[in-house]
């Protein structure tokens, strides 16, 4: 049984955990939510380097004291190391190295995708590799088979925006508050998905990319024509969002039939209506759905302790002098795809 | 001076391409406009135009996607201040470090407050269906430098 301390600043976040490879949690937190009755919803992102400083030694403190143990018990740190923004980046991974050099243990530096593709089996002892993955974020939608720790293969990505940051820019554009995803989400209820015609981008393309600025761009002309309700054009645009999702998930189904389960992760993974119709469409391809819970789906430290878990076992270590990378694909070789958007 | 150029979204590419393709270290070129107005698109042609083969992935969430040889000729930081809520939050992101060797392409500069820099090249794209109008105030520091006339 080896612990591990999981450290993560690479955006909005500031968070740590303890998870050992027996898959017990023994404690995590993510900075500002504590305070969940706070005036903003105790979530408010940050991401100045500074309050990365300022947050981060506090919560490393208090999960090593919500767990009773002490840095001496620990037998790796693990720091994601990128992808994200440099100066969040840095605090993260700095930090790793000094509390490993200072305890004397091991550094890992984990890629934050990474965190998000392995996290699924800190929830599921069940899930073997391989497995196909729906990482869909405020900042990355792709679909990659997990084959093995430290072994992907990205199958597909937005070749523009997140779907992520299309319900953001959608509540935005509809007046509707931040994070966008909930609000979206909780007025597209009152809604006709079918009101507003819209564009599903790629969808029927045998390229199995995701394309979603062009459908953030057809909600802006359908938001200004004043023809419709912003109820309407919430639960339009998300129609079309999981439209989009499960085409381009079937595609990788389809091209994946070693696949063992289908898995989603990532903070959209939260909204009911994406939730439900992957479900069906895993049942379709007759594969197990599994989902892991809704908070280690958003950004937090104990998918990177889990990450660092599994890397552990399997001999991966990195040396201190390891770099912050603010861009760090999981898949180096996967095939680029076109930079622009689709016009809708 | 300010300039004006209409174009339809089909000349996007050649448009940011030929802005990219006379960027020198040390520019800042700012980009305004509304949602789905096409600033992301001018932002991938001119990174396409310094060499940038793979994608060039929206940098609303991440803020800033930095781009260093070789996969591009000229360092370039493509930077949306969309999330940005506080100038404070600006001084961190130490983007006039980049301006060493590189060019800063920065969508939602209006967010900069304060802080802007004063000879940047900012651009401005309006318009809707497929039309677009880009009105650009071109710096002195630019000279003859500015390809759209």
């Amino acid at each position: 049984m080896t612990l591990i301390l999981g450290l993560e600043s690479s955006c909005d976040e500031t968070a740590a955990a303890l998870v050992d490879s027996d898959r017990r949690i023994l404690a995590h937190r993510v900075a500002g939510q504590e305070a969940e009755h706070g005036p903003f919803g105790g979530v408010v992102p940050e991401i100045a380097a500074r309050a990365h400083v300022d947050r981060l030694a506090p919560i490393v403190a208090g999960v090593l004291g919500d767990a009773g143990v002490s840095l001496a018990d620990v037998d790796a740190i693990a720091a994601t190391a990128g992808p994200g923004l440099i100066g969040g980046v840095m605090v993260g991974l700095v930090t790793g190295k000094a509390l490993a050099h200072a305890a004397g243990k091991p550094l890992i530096a984990v890629n934050h995708l990474e965190g998000h593709a392995l996290s699924p089996r800190l929830a599921d002892p069940d899930l073997k590799f391989p497995y196909l993955l729906l990482l869909v974020s405020g900042g990355h939608c792709q679909l990659l088979l997990v084959k093995g720790v430290g072994d992907y293969r990205r199958l597909a990505t937005t070749i523009d925006d997140a779907a992520g940051e299309a319900f953001d820019k959608t509540a935005k554009l509809l007046g509707l508050g931040y994070p966008g995803g909930p609000a979206v989400e909780r007025i597209a209820r009152e809604g006709n998905p079918h009101a507003v015609p819209l564009p599903r981008p790629l969808v029927g393309s045998a390229e199995p990319h995701f394309s979603f600025a062009g459908l953030k761009s057809a909600v802006a002309r359908a938001a200004a024509s004043g023809a419709h309700s912003v109820a309407d054009l919430a639960a339009s645009f998300q129609q079309a969002v999981v439209d989009c999702l499960v085409d381009r998930s079937r595609i990788a189904l389809t091209a994946c039939p070693g696949a063992t389960a289908f898995v989603v992760a990532g903070g959209v993974a939260a909204n009911g209506a994406i939730r439900t119709a992957l479900t069906d469409l895993a049942a379709r391809f007759d594969r197990p759905f599994v989902a892991p819970p809704l908070w280690l789906c958003t950004d937090n430290g104990a998918m990177i302790a889990w990450a660092g878990a599994e890397r552990f076992a399997a001999g991966l270590f990195d040396d201190l002098s390891v770099a912050a990378r603010p861009r760090w694909p999981l898949d180096p070789a996967a095939e680029t795809v076109r930079g622009a958007g689709v016009k809708a | 001076m300010s300039q004006r150029y209409d174009y339809t979204l089909a000349e996007a590419d050649r448009i940011g391409a030929a802005i990219g393709a006379v960027l020198l270290p040390g520019d800042v070129v700012l980009l305004s406009g509304d949602l789905g107005a096409g600033k992301t698109t001018l932002a991938r042609a001119m990174l396409k135009a310094r060499g940038l083969v793979g994608e060039a992935p929206s940098p609303t969430f991440a803020i800033v996607q930095p781009y260093a040889p070789p996969e591009v000729e000229l360092p370039i930081a493509h930077v949306d201040l969309y999330r940005i809520e506080d100038e404070g939050e600006l001084i961190e992101l130490g983007l006039d470090e980049y301006l060493y060797d590189g060019a800063l392409l920065i969508e939602w500069p209006e967010r900069l407050g304060a802080q802007g820099w004063p000879g940047a090249l900012s651009i401005t794209i309006s318009g809707s269906g497929d039309a677009r109008v880009l009105t650009a105030d071109v710096p002195t520091s630019w000279g003859s430098r500015w390809p759209l006339r």
